[in-house]
């Protein structure tokens, strides 16, 4: 460690009446990967919108080696060699230009590279991609690469302005296991360059791995800083939560009558089929990489794929759905992944939110009912926890866990038989998660539910069965009782080999 | 409220309501019944094919033909009576078919073919351009115009038929006023009241986010353009009556203004979305500046000057206010 790169005093930042950064002093040293944690509306994405130039700081100050550094706009702090990596990828990318074109964006925005032949484009851009380890076509545009790839681009072109501090937010919420090693692998090189790393994210393998320091944020300022090795992950879960939490224990139940069965379901051509049963009370956890399969097996049952083969039943009659209405109707809801692109409708309130699938019940003929609606909103804001003033809040003033209790609560509204959540602990911190795996779990008794999860702490939270997805077949089925997690996980990561 | 939040919210009413009251006090003939009644007949047309191109922005689409419907809509209407020589009720029901029909083709082709709704829309209205002047080899209609195949078109107007366009309530409120107000109410109703509204809503803020709550998007999508097609054919018979001839050169206008009256109606009440009641005071505002223009004697020319410096300032309402409030609550 080569001293502080950035060192933030006494930042304070307010939204109207709403203090949301109240004080916060933090060294950020060169040369090492800070961790931070933070409950969703701890202020973790306020303090990097002011370190990027977002949002400008209220009082304090910030130096970035020595110097003030305040800046005005995202260009400007870029210029000085402060770089944010976001959670949403694409913010950081153009789909439709090649890959040589993006990484070269920002000299071709600056006039640096003028009009130049593709040939040449590309000749330049390869030394950026290679000190990355991107191995992709520079030729082809950008939206026809893999997640991981269009990652490395966004950072690739970061790496282009020599950062001193490059911030990455939540860079592994859709990373598959092997692109994250290779993203572990690219922050090892970095930090051994010298660059200060600020790393936030809410997965406890990701910050054993990589972290130098932990900080846990809580309610705008630093609740605690761990640097002694080895890290007190756990004592920054408590500075974090200011309490402490807890191993989740549940007494895993048999179920009762078979709800669904599926006999030899073959997901896609090729796949090995598979049987499946879920019966009525229980919670099955589907764990296993990205790429699994798990996403298949949902848009299979909420009638967006078609299987390859086998037979699906529901209550023992013949279940195909072709749309999502039909299995709506049939009583199979989903709960999305990315509930960003797939679940909210961002200019509305909590309540039209929350009744967005069964709004004819909330309506007389084509009529809607208001009183019915914010009645529903009420009761699943309360059953739910969301923090709000009222359900006639925007959904966009929620945070992450708050948002996700929405997408959820949504589903809730109404008996179902069989319910498929599809990764619903992304990008949702930990207290909301509980929140809501036991909300899942009470309600559990009269309806099958299916949690399709790649992160196997996660299954082992909420589940009563643990099922191992791998090369869109089922390779391990495990009852949740004194399990060991970390050969849950091989077997996934084996079978995917 | 902050003052902000009160200059979003109640800002292009003031706006309104500062103009009338200017105009009223430079002319004093601007503040009469039959001034406000003229320019009530004069935005009737275009406000009615802007309600109808409100239902398309709020699935998230877009409707470029509603203009070309509206004057195919209007030849239709003259070749049934004056060639074909049928009645009134022949011609409305025929050209609101005619309208619902290609409202229905956009509609498919842009949900089942997906054709981007601006180029499918587009690529329409070409076709319609082209098609209504077809059958008359490019010539406006009227009785006694020589047709294609040799003889004379006999046929009339109905006095029915243009009594839509000419007829007046206790001699006061034209006919197509009404119908103005009526289409108004019915497609705010639409939209804010029914699920169905609700839902459209929710395909233009999340198309995918409807769709995996059970949505059937194609469905609304189509709905939308047969609705606003539907309409359009509706303003385009109620140009015919009042002009009383298909005259191939009139419409010119219909899209931009009702296009206008419908983005201007983002900024009413600080909706930042489409919406009827906004549409519909997009569309008065528009025709109180150009009546209030005219009165006071100012050019032709500046007319559409004036209505696209409305625009751009409607806009600016819309999206460099709100989103500036919206950044700060982030």
């Amino acid at each position: 460690m080569t001293g502080a790169a950035i060192r933030i005093e006494g930042l304070t930042k307010a939204f109207g009446p709403n203090r949301v950064l109240r004080g916060i002093d933090l060294d950020l040293p060169a040369g090492a990967v800070t961790v931070l944690m933070g409950a969703n509306g701890a202020g973790k994405s306020t303090l990097v919108k002011v370190l990027c130039g977002v949002h400008r700081a209220d009082g304090g100050r910030v130096l970035l080696e020595g110097r003030p550094f305040a800046p005005a706009s995202p260009a400007e702090a870029l210029r000085a060699g402060v770089v944010t990596v976001h959670q949403a990828i694409d913010e950081g990318v153009v789909p439709d230009l090649d890959v040589a074109s993006n990484l070269l964006l920002d000299r071709i925005a600056d006039g640096s590279v003028g009009v130049a032949s593709a040939r040449r484009l590309r000749a330049a851009a390869r030394p950026l991609a290679e000190a990355v380890g991107l191995a992709a076509d520079l030729g082809a545009p950008v939206r026809d690469l893999p997640l991981a790839d269009r990652q490395l681009v966004a950072i690739a072109r970061a790496m282009a302005h020599r950062p001193r501090l490059l911030i990455l937010d939540e860079p592994t919420s859709s990373l598959s296991e092997a692109e994250a090693r290779r993203l572990f692998g690219l922050i090892d090189r970095l930090r051994a360059q010298g660059v200060a790393l600020l790393y936030i994210s809410h997965r406890m393998g990701d910050i054993r791995r990589l972290a130098d320091r932990v900080v846990a944020m809580r309610d705008g300022v630093i609740a605690g800083l761990f640097e002694e090795r080895p890290l007190d992950t756990a004592g920054a879960l408590r500075a974090m939560l200011g309490r402490d939490l807890g191993e989740a224990e549940l007494e895993p139940a048999a179920g009762g009558r078979p709800v669904l069965e599926a006999r030899g379901l073959v997901l896609r051509p090729g796949a090995r089929p598979f049987d499946l049963v879920a019966r009525e009370g229980e919670v099955i956890a589907v764990t296993g990489l990205v790429g699994a399969g798990k996403g298949t097996l949902a848009g299979v049952l909420f009638g967006t794929e078609r299987p390859a083969g086998g037979d699906l039943r529901l209550d023992g009659a013949p279940f195909a759905p072709a749309s999502p209405a039909e299995a709506v109707g049939r009583g199979v809801f989903l709960v999305p992944r990315d509930r960003r692109r797939n679940a909210l409708v961002p200019d509305w309130d909590i309540g039209r939110n929350l009744t967005l699938p069964f709004l004819h019940r909330h309506a007389a003929g084509p009529f809607l009912r208001p009183r019915s609606e914010t009645a529903l909103g009420r009761r699943m804001v309360e059953e739910m926890g969301v923090v709000c003033q009222g359900v006639r809040d925007g959904i966009g003033t929620l945070s992450g866990g708050n948002q996700q209790k929405v997408v959820v609560g949504r589903w809730l509204a109404e008996p179902c038989r069989l319910l498929v959540l599809d990764e619903p602990f992304q990008g949702v911190d930990i207290r909301a998660r509980r929140d809501i795996g036991a909300r899942l779990r009470e309600t559990a008794a009269a309806r099958a539910t299916l949690v399709l999860v790649s992160e196997v702490d996660e299954a082992a939270e909420i589940a009563d069965r643990i099922l191992v997805m791998a090369g869109h077949t089922i390779v391990a089925e495990h009852v949740n009782r004194a399990l060991d997690l970390g050969a849950v996980m091989r077997e996934a990561a084996e079978a995917a080999a | 409220m902050t003052a902000r939040d009160f200059a979003i919210r109640y800002g292009f009413l003031l706006l309104l309501l500062g103009m009338v009251g200017l105009f009223g006090w430079l002319q004093p003939g601007f503040l009469t019944v039959p001034s406000a009644v003229f320019i009530l007949q004069s935005v009737a047309i275009t406000g009615i094919l802007a309600l109808g191109v409100t239902c398309t922005l709020v699935v998230g689409g877009f409707d470029l033909s509603i203009g070309a419907v509206a004057t195919s809509a209007l030849m239709l209407a003259a070749y049934v009576m004056v060639v074909w020589e049928m009645g009134a009720l022949a011609a409305v029901g025929l050209c609101l078919l005619m309208g619902a029909g290609v409202g229905l083709v956009n509609g498919l082709l842009i949900v089942k073919m997906r054709v981007p709704d601006l180029l499918a829309t587009l690529g329409m209205m070409f076709v319609l351009i082209g098609l209504q002047r077809i059958p008359t080899e490019g010539n406006s209609i009227a009785t006694g115009m020589a047709l294609p195949g040799g003889g004379v078109a006999q046929g009339t107007f109905s006095p029915a038929f243009l009594a839509l366009g000419r007829y007046r309530l206790w001699d006061v409120v034209p006919l197509s006023v009404v119908f103005l107000l009526l289409v108004a109410v019915l497609v705010w109703v639409f939209l804010e009241l029914t699920r169905h509204g609700r839902l459209m809503y929710a395909i233009g803020s999340n198309a995918q986010a409807a769709a995996l709550a059970g949505t059937n998007v194609g469905a609304y999508r189509i709905g939308a353009y047969v609705i606003s097609g539907t309409l359009a054919a509706l303003g385009g018979i109620l140009l015919a009556a009042r002009l009383g001839r298909g005259d191939v050169a009139s419409g010119n206008n219909l899209l931009l203004d009702s296009v206008a009256a419908a983005l201007i109606g983002f900024a009413v009440l600080g909706a930042s979305r489409p919406n009827a009641f906004g549409t519909a005071v997009g569309a008065l505002f528009v025709g109180i500046l150009l009546q209030g223009l005219t009165m006071l004697n100012a050019p032709y020319y500046t007319q559409d000057f004036v209505k696209g410096a409305v625009l751009v300032v409607a806009l600016v309402f819309t999206f460099a206010l709100t989103g500036r409030g919206a950044r700060a609550r982030a």
